[in-house]
This record gives structure tokens, sequence and C-alpha cells, in this order.
């Protein structure tokens, strides 16, 4: 009954999809320090994270299909605001940063825990998706941690969405050995693969859409009522970095050879290693 | 519809001071343990002789108890088994709950698990469960002088390496497979198996509507990556790659560029803005070598390049920089590698 007053449209506004979403260094602007060996970040402009555009593709599909509002959330400094924006313009309804000094130093438990109790804060969320990691951390742990701390179950590795509607998602997930497809009941949180969406280029509406938009900041104290402030940030982070190495790099034997002498040298590499 | 912070994650159920031992959470796949279970016990082994205490496994699934003997012959003291029908479903959540009474149980000091999509799906919920740190793709582990447990990562696209320390316990990283040796196995060799309570067993949310299994290995498990470049002139000639990869057992990577024009999925493309690999054998057919490409497989055990331009950046960083066409060495090697195949066959 309330299922079909649901799909009869009475309610579909309310479908709230929220997107995880991570604003990193522009891979294609980073320039790296020969020395250090390492990229230079200052100056570097902060983009949708490249593994989120599918998520906020996918999200906005879902709306175009059953409703409601996307709702993009970020963790990140000020000038992750850019990176929101460009999220607005691509579908998106509303965009949230979460910015404030003491969100800074955050581990992923840490940055977990300030993306969930976002979404508590939200309330009534139907949906969370996250994209399968970040370019830079490269650890793919927020959305699992998310939709522990919010008791939801959650799909990883969502590379297809094959059907949904207000009550239960089916989703085949790539878990490397074999693809399985899941019913997972809504609200829940998946975790998506580059393949789950073919991300639109934004359109010059949503493009003015996104400059007129306005991104909403939420500091630390705007969570305070129904979260610990003091999980948050570098306080809340269990983890920390002890040391950093430098090591050597690799002395390579740089052993010039021409096309003959190559196809001598692979194949003995390759019978070393058994695979022949 | 309401969703509320529950109250996992916030760690009060958790004993820290009595923590001991090194977990390892073992891998199954399609009913059998993965390879890097085995390469986990093999560190959590050298750790735990070198902290004098003892190894454990969580080995939780559906009909998996008798896996027990393997694991004990590669090092395993303790097996805590969770064999429950529920567990036939890999749902994250069910098996972290599993996870979770095996930890209540064992209090393990520091856990690990394999960065395959099983455990990179269940670590996080473990350690959000237990409010503690999780260490993502460790290169290493060790206990240093003061006793603490370090978890050696590489750390952003560079070539530094950083050396994470846990402030509570128990201490929890992912491995990727390959990373560390099993150790020799022992034939015969036992230890303790202790059975959970069917009653603990964990109901889940999920349900699997079907299974497909396949074959092809995540380019980042692959011992040999032969990696095309834009040397490649047609979108055509990756099918000579891939034959030549499908003899020699060698997963096909992209640069780049051959991705951006569609001439390879995005889950095979190496580099800083894809994977980061690190084969035995990385071989590199008309790659130049840039900066972004080498962050992804500049750790690769031996690297071999075939290029036109012997002053291309990768000939410095090769160590067999072979100088011509990359057609016809994918031809040579096609026909070397097929002839000694079928002479052993």
């Amino acid at each position: 009954m309330q299922k079909n007053q649901v799909a009869a449209g009475c309610d579909y506004v309310n479908f709230r999809i929220v997107v995880l979403m991570k604003p990193t260094p522009d891979p294609d602007k980073v320039r790296f320090d020969a020395e250090k060996g390492t990229i230079i970040r200052e100056g570097v402009e902060l983009i949708i994270n490249p593994y989120d555009l599918p998520a906020i593709e996918l999200a906005v599909q879902v709306k175009e299909k059953l409703g409601g509002e996307v709702i993009v959330i970020s963790m990140a400094p000020p000038q992750g605001e850019e990176a929101l924006r460009d999220a607005i313009a691509r579908g998106a309804d509303r965009a949230i940063l979460l910015t404030d000094r003491r969100f800074a130093g955050a581990d992923t438990l840490a940055t977990s825990y300030a993306l969930a109790s976002a979404i508590r804060k939200l309330g009534n969320v139907n949906l969370v998706i996250g994209g399968e990691k970040s370019i830079d951390g490269d650890t793919a742990q927020v959305p699992g941690e998310v939709a522990e701390m919010l008791g939801l179950p959650h799909v990883s590795y969502v590379s297809r969405l094959i059907d949904i509607d207000y009550s239960r998602a089916i989703v085949e997930s790539d878990l490397e050995s074999e693809v399985v497809t899941y019913e997972a009941p809504l609200p829940c949180v998946l975790q998506v693969t580059l393949n789950v969406a073919k991300p639109r280029i934004p359109t010059i509406k949503g493009k003015l859409q996104a400059r007129k938009a306005i991104v909403e900041k939420w500091s630390a104290d705007a969570l305070a009522d129904i979260a610990d402030i003091n999980r948050f940030g570098i306080k809340g982070s269990p983890t920390m970095v002890y040391r950093v190495v430098i090591p050597k790099e690799k002395e390579r034997k740089r052993i010039i050879l021409d096309t003959e002498q190559g196809v001598k040298a692979v194949v003995d590499l390759l019978m070393k290693e058994g695979l022949l | 519809m309401s969703i509320s912070l529950s109250k996992a994650g916030t760690g009060d159920n958790m004993d820290v001071e009595t923590r001991e031992g090194i977990m390892v959470i073992a891998d199954i796949e399609n009913g059998t343990l993965h390879r890097s279970t085995l390469e986990l016990l093999g560190k959590a082994r050298e750790l735990a002789d070198s902290r004098k205490t003892s190894v454990s496994v969580a080995l939780a699934g559906n009909n998996v108890g008798e896996l027990k003997q393997v694991l004990f012959e590669h090092g395993a003291d303790r097996v805590y088994i969770m064999d429950c029908e529920e567990l036939g479903t890999f749902d994250p959540a069910t098996y972290k709950e599993a996870y979770i009474s095996i930890i209540k149980e064992a209090k393990p000091e520091v856990i690990l698990i394999s960065a395959t999509h099983r455990g990179r799906s269940i670590a996080p919920r473990i350690a959000a469960h237990l409010a503690t740190g999780l260490t993502a793709d460790c290169t290493d582990l060790y206990f240093d002088e003061k006793g603490n447990f370090i978890q050696v990562r590489p750390a952003y696209a560079g070539n530094i390496y950083a050396h994470i320390l846990s402030r509570t316990k128990p201490a929890m990283s992912t491995v990727r497979p390959g990373v560390f040796k099993p150790i020799q196995r022992i034939p015969g060799r036992t230890g303790e198996a202790v059975v959970m309570p069917k009653t603990l067993c964990p109901r889940g949310a999920l349900r699997t509507i079907s299974k497909t299994h396949r074959e092809i290995a995540s380019i980042t498990e692959a011992k040999v990556i032969i990696t095309v470049g834009r040397g490649l002139r047609r979108k055509e000639d990756i099918e000579l790659v891939k034959k030549l990869a499908r003899i020699i057992g060698a997963s096909v990577g992209a640069t780049r560029p051959l991705v951006d024009m569609g001439w390879m999925p995005k889950e095979n493309q190496v580099g800083y803005s894809g994977n980061i690999v690190k084969p035995r054998i990385y071989i590199g057919l008309g790659v130049s070598g840039s900066p972004m490409h080498v962050i992804g497989m500049k750790d690769s055990e031996i690297i071999v390049s075939v290029n036109k331009d012997p002053n291309a950046p990768i000939v410095n960083i090769s160590d067999y920089a072979i100088i011509g066409d990359l057609y016809e060495f994918i031809e040579k090697l096609t026909k070397e590698t097929e002839r000694l195949k079928s002479k052993i066959s």
C-alpha cells in the first residue's frame, strides 16, 4: 500500500541521495619535486576526485528516474568549494562543504565520522553513493566506514546499477574473481567503480547555475548537536605518520638491446619466473 | 527511513590493555583460501615471533572449517571458525559481525586483512565498528624498539614512504596480494581450533540474486604486465598485445592517452591517475615514460621497455631497454613463446 503510494508519486520529491565527494589536486596540473620525489601541493587547484565523477553521475541518473534531490558533501579546506560548484554544474542540487580547522588532519576514520555526522544531520537520506577511492589517499575506506557508522548496509565495487525503486536497489558488484548481483534494501551505501556510469559534460546552463549556487559551509559546531566533536580531525584520528622515509630508487641495469637480443632476454626472464 | 549514528564506532566495548597476538582474516574465494591469506600468515608468523606472541586466523564463511589444517601448516597457532549458512552471501555487514564476534573472543593486538575487493569491503566496517586505525595497502609491517606496531605505505604518489603508527588497538592493516611471502608449509603442524557458536551467526540485509565467476585478474595483481603506450598505431593492434599476453600469462596495461582515446578501459590504466603496479616484470611497448606513468610502475621488479627512441625517458629506468620496432618485437616474441609452449605440452 505504502509502496504504491510512493510509486504513484506522492512522496517522490523527498527522495534524498547523498554523494560523498573528495576535492583532490588536479592530477594533470600537479607538478613534481624531483629532489624530494613528492608532488607540489601549493597552488594546485582542487577538482572533483576523478573516481567520484561516476558517483555523481549515477546519483543524477537515479534522481532523473525517481525524483528527489542530489546532495553532494565534501570535507575539505575552503578552496574545495570550486569542486562542489562543479558538482552542481553536473546535476547536483545542493552542495555542502564541511570546512573547519577542527576537521583538519583527519585520517579516514575521522573523515568518515564527519561525513556520517553530516548525513545524520541532514536526516531522511535514502541513498548514499561514494566513489571507489580517492586519487590521492587511495585507501577506498570512507564509504564502508560511513556505512558502518550509520548502521546501513553497503555494497562496494558496484559496477552497474541494474534497477532501483524507492525500497531497494539491484546492483552488480565486481569482486574480482566473481561478479555478484545483489538486492540491497534502501537506505544503503553504494561504493561505485568507474564503470558504473559515464560522467556527463556540464552544460552551459549547468555551469551558469553552479556559478550562482550557494555552497553551504558547515563548521564542526554545526554538527555538535549530533556528534562528538572530539572525534573530528586530528584528535579523532587514530593513525599518525611516525616518520617519513625516502627510499633509494632502485638501480636499474640499463642494458641496451636490439629486437633479437630483446626477445631472447624476455624469454629468459619469463622462464625464470616459470611462465614458459 | 531516518538514519541515526549507530553505537558502532564508539569503541567502548573494547578492552585495549589485554590485547595480544597477530590475527589474520582469512580471505575466502569460491570456497578456498585466496593466496594472500597464506602470504599474510607468513608475515604474521614473523611479527609474532619477533614479539614472542601467537598467530590466530579468523575463518568465517559457509563450509570453511576444513581449511583450518592448511592454516595451521602455514603458521597459524589458533583458528577461530565461524561457519554459517548466512555467510554464503558476501555481505560486508554480516561478515563484519562475524569477525567482531571473533575479535571480541581473541582480543588481538594487530589484524591483517588482504587488500582484495572483499577485504577492502570488510576492513573499513570492522575499523569503524571498533573505532580503530586502518592503514591501506601496507608494503611492510614491523614492531619498533619500543614495541610500537608500525605500518609502512607509500605516501601520495611519490617515492616517499610513510611509517604509520596506530594510537588505538587493534591496529588494522590491509596488504595487497603479492607483497609478503608464505612460510614453507610444515606438513602435519597443528594448532587449536576454536569453533564459534552458531547462535552468533549474523543475519544480513543484502540478498544475492546471482553470481558469475570470471578469470580476469586485476592488473595490480599481475606478475607480468605488458603496457602499451602511444607507440601503438591502431586500436585494433591491441589484439596483438592481448594474444601475446595470453601466451605468457600477462595482464595488459595502458598509458593514460590510450585510455583517454577509449582504446583500453580505465581499470587497465597504469600511472598516477590509474593503477600503481609493481609486477615481477613490466614490459612497456611504445611507452615513453612520462613522470605520471613512471610513478605508477617504477617499483616493478624488472623493467623492460621497447622503444624506437633511444632518448625516451623510460630507457633510463629500464633494466632492459630494447631499441627497435614494437611490432617486430611483438611478432618475434609471440612466435618464440608459442613455440616454447607447444614444445612443453
